[in-house]
This record gives structure tokens, sequence and C-alpha cells, in this order.
């Protein structure tokens, strides 16, 4: 057996998770969420977690069940709509969130997993995004400094990978977790399938194993939030 | 006699052009996908990682690992091409899509646009808004002329926290279509029956 493959998701995270540590959970909606390390890290019992994440999942999936739990000190997100426990703990002042527009959110992550600690975007000027960070001017444009993000653990969720961590992801279910993966002190891969070394194709790979220090192979439900569909004509 | 959503949608869709790279946001903007012209080519760009998006499945075909920035079940079309969050907003903030359609809780005469927040009620995010009208060629917005008590809501100044300043080119309202020009905004159109006296009555930014 790989130093990288572990036999589930509680065990890959087993020696890992502290208290007040920071994870980065990939994913866009329920959409390419690393589901059993989110399930395994709400039994781990840890605390007064920064979770970065674009979303906060709902209510009964997803993140929403570490919200559940109270295990959440702060989210760091571009959008939080659909949870009503996640409004219930900001209302009352028991969760405390940082808005990143998205793009700039996925910069971060990026520059933080590249050893970048700032960039200049124009994202946010003028909006209350940019107040306390600093302007500068660039061929007559104004940008704001933005900083790097990492995190102490990131969980990733993937489709197919393998012993030396090498992954690729599906569809739209790659949204922010080639960048998460890039950004953890330690990251963590649950696929759904661990193929052999030298099945999958290298110019194909997404994420190169370098980036991933543990990876398990996970059952997935894959919830669908919105539901829409074509009908087809009845002849 | 105000346009309908569907009208208004249509209307938008007026905006595309042949070899466009298109970003519309959530609601009226996403019903513009229905108005494109069959003689022109656009490809729809979806922020969570998509370029080239297809309708909505059928039932048999929906798929967990597909969906929009709505989030939101599609269909991916032969062109189609999937990438990262970073790779997305490299595609938006770097000038690379061509027009942005989205909704507007308010717009300024000098192109500020507001539509993300509204204090002391809950705060649901940007998403990727702030980004879009920062980065994107051309904004366009969508919105009704005025608020449910009638108040207008093209103003002298937004109330509500920016999503970005100066950064819309052109308003479609359920009254008319309008245009961001120096002092102001000039009427372009206006819908069935519509007058200007009426459209003066329902704005507060200056109409030159």
């Amino acid at each position: 057996m790989s130093r990288k493959i572990f036999p589930n998701a509680t065990e890959a995270l087993s020696g890992l998770v502290q208290d007040g540590m920071t994870i980065m959970a990939g994913g866009f909606g329920l959409c390419g969420i690393p589901e059993n390390l989110i399930l395994a890290l709400r039994e781990s019992g840890a605390q007064n977690l920064t979770v970065v994440s674009n979303n906060a999942g709902v209510d009964d999936f997803g993140l929403g069940l570490l919200l559940q739990t109270r295990q959440i000190k702060k989210m760091i997100s571009s959008y939080v709509g659909e949870n009503k426990e996640f409004e219930r703990q900001f209302l009352n002042d028991e969760l405390e969130l940082e808005f990143n527009p998205q793009g700039t959110l996925a910069e971060r992550i990026r520059a933080g997993g590249a050893g970048i600690p700032g960039f200049y975007t124009k994202t946010g000027v003028g909006t209350l995004i940019a107040e306390g960070k600093e302007h500068k001017e660039f061929g007559g444009e104004t940008y704001i400094l933005e900083s790097g993000l990492t995190a102490d653990i990131s969980i990733v969720k993937a489709w197919r990978g393998d012993a030396q961590g090498n992954l690729i992801y599906r569809k739209t279910a790659r949204n922010f977790n080639p960048m998460m993966a890039t950004a953890g002190r330690v990251t963590i891969a649950e696929v759904e399938e661990i193929v052999e070394v030298g099945v999958l194709d290298p110019d194909h790979i997404h994420t190169p194993g370098i980036f991933v220090q543990r990876i398990l192979e996970g059952q997935h439900e894959k919830r669908v939030e919105q539901r829409t569909i074509t009908q087809r004509e009845t002849a | 006699m105000p346009w309908t959503r569907n009208e208004l949608a249509r209307e938008a869709a007026k905006e595309l052009q042949d070899g466009f790279y298109v970003n519309l946001g959530i609601g009226i903007p996403t019903l513009v996908a229905n108005h494109i012209p069959s003689n022109i080519d656009v490809t729809l760009q979806s922020e969570n990682g998509m370029l080239g998006m297809g309708a909505f499945p059928y039932e048999e075909d929906v798929d967990p690992d597909l969906i929009n920035a709505g989030k939101q079940t599609i269909t991916e079309l032969d062109r189609t091409s999937y990438f990262s969050s970073a790779d997305s907003f490299a595609m938006i903030r770097g000038g690379h899509i061509d027009l942005s359609i989205l909704g507007a809780m308010e717009v300024s005469e000098t192109g500020d646009l507001a539509n993300w927040m509204i204090p002391g009620k809950m705060v649901k995010g940007m998403g990727g808004a702030m980004d879009l009208v920062a980065g994107v060629k051309r904004v366009v917005v969508v919105m009704d002329h005025t608020n449910k008590k009638g108040e207008p809501k093209i103003l002298k100044q937004c109330t509500l926290p920016l999503t970005g300043i100066k950064v819309v080119d052109r308003i479609i309202s359920d009254l008319g279509v309008f245009d961001i020009v120096p002092g102001g905004i000039k009427i372009v159109s206006l819908s069935p029956e519509t007058t200007e006296e009426e459209v003066r009555a329902k704005t507060e930014a200056a109409i030159v």
C-alpha cells in the first residue's frame, strides 16, 4: 500500500485536525464537495474552525453539517444563500463571516498555493470590499491589494486519483478544488475511484501528486441542488 | 406598456453579437439564452467553470457534476470546455468576456451598480458579480424601472452598498433601453406606449 492511500476519510484525517485550524473545502454549491471528509471532520469534533469555501452547504448536507454542530467559528466565502442555520447563527453573532468576491477568493487561494503573498485586482474598487486595503494605480486604473490564502488542511474532491496523489476532476465539479489542493499545508483528496499508477494519462492530470499528501476512495451521494430539466415533447 | 420578463430578455438578447463570449446572471438574464438569434454564434460562460453551456438536461441525463452558476443542472455542447474557478475568473477579470448581463437593485447616473446587499437584511454574498462588472468589456443591466412601491431605482447616487463604480454601460428596464453617458442617462428606446414624461417621472437620475 502506498504511503498516501488511506482506507477511509476518518483515518485520512487522523492525527491532523486540531481546534482553531483553518480548513479549505472544495466545491461550488453541493457540486464537487468532499462529502466524506466533511463527515469525518464532524466526527473529529474539532472546534473553532475557520473554513474557506465558496459556499456553506445546505442545512443537512455539505458544510451545513459542521454548522449544525457549531464547529465553525468563521467562514470565508463568496455566497452563502441557501442555508437557514447559517443565517440564524450569523444574525445572532454566533458565526463570523468574511465575504470575498468569488474571483478574488479563487485568486487568493491560487496565489497562496503558489507562494504569492499578495496581488492587485480591480474587483471591488469603490465598494465595502476595498475599505482598509492598499490602493495603487497601474496604467491610470485603480487596483486594491488582496492577500494570498493558505490553510492548515485542504479537503478536496476529485473524480479519479492514484497512489501518487495525481488527480483528475470531472466537469463542473472541478471549481475550487485544484487551487485548494495547492494551498493546504496538508491536502487530503477524496476520489470516486483510485486507479493504478500509470492509468491516468499524464497529459490529462489536473492536480499533480506533489500537492496531495493523503488520498482515499469515498462513497458519494452527489446531491443536486436545483434539478432543472427539459421535458420531452410527447408525440 | 411595460415589457414583461420575457420581453425584457428578448430586448437584452439584441446585445448579443456573432462570436461573443457572454456571461448571463441569475433571473431574467438567464432567460436571454432563449432568445439568441439562430444566425449568430454565441458562447455562454458559467463562472463555476464552464464555457459552452447547453440547455437543461432531459430527466435521464441529469448529472450532479454538471451545473451552472445558479446551481441548476445543465448539459454540455460539442464546443464545451471545463476549467477551475481561477481560470474562470482569469477569463472574467482578464477582459476576455465580451458581455455580462446581470440584474440590479439600483443603478446611478454615473453607472455605479448595487446588486448584492441590503443592510439589515440577511446578506447572501456577492458571488462573482463584483468580478464580472470590474472585468467584462460591456456590462448591461436588466431591471425593473421602479421598486415595488413605485420609487425610482435609477438614481443620482446609489443608496445601497455598491457592487462596482462606473461599471454599467446600458440599462434595459421594463420601460425602455437607456445608456449611461456623460451627464446622466440617455433614452435609446422606450417600450410600447411608454412616454418620455412617464420615464422622467419614474427616474431620479438626470436624463440627457
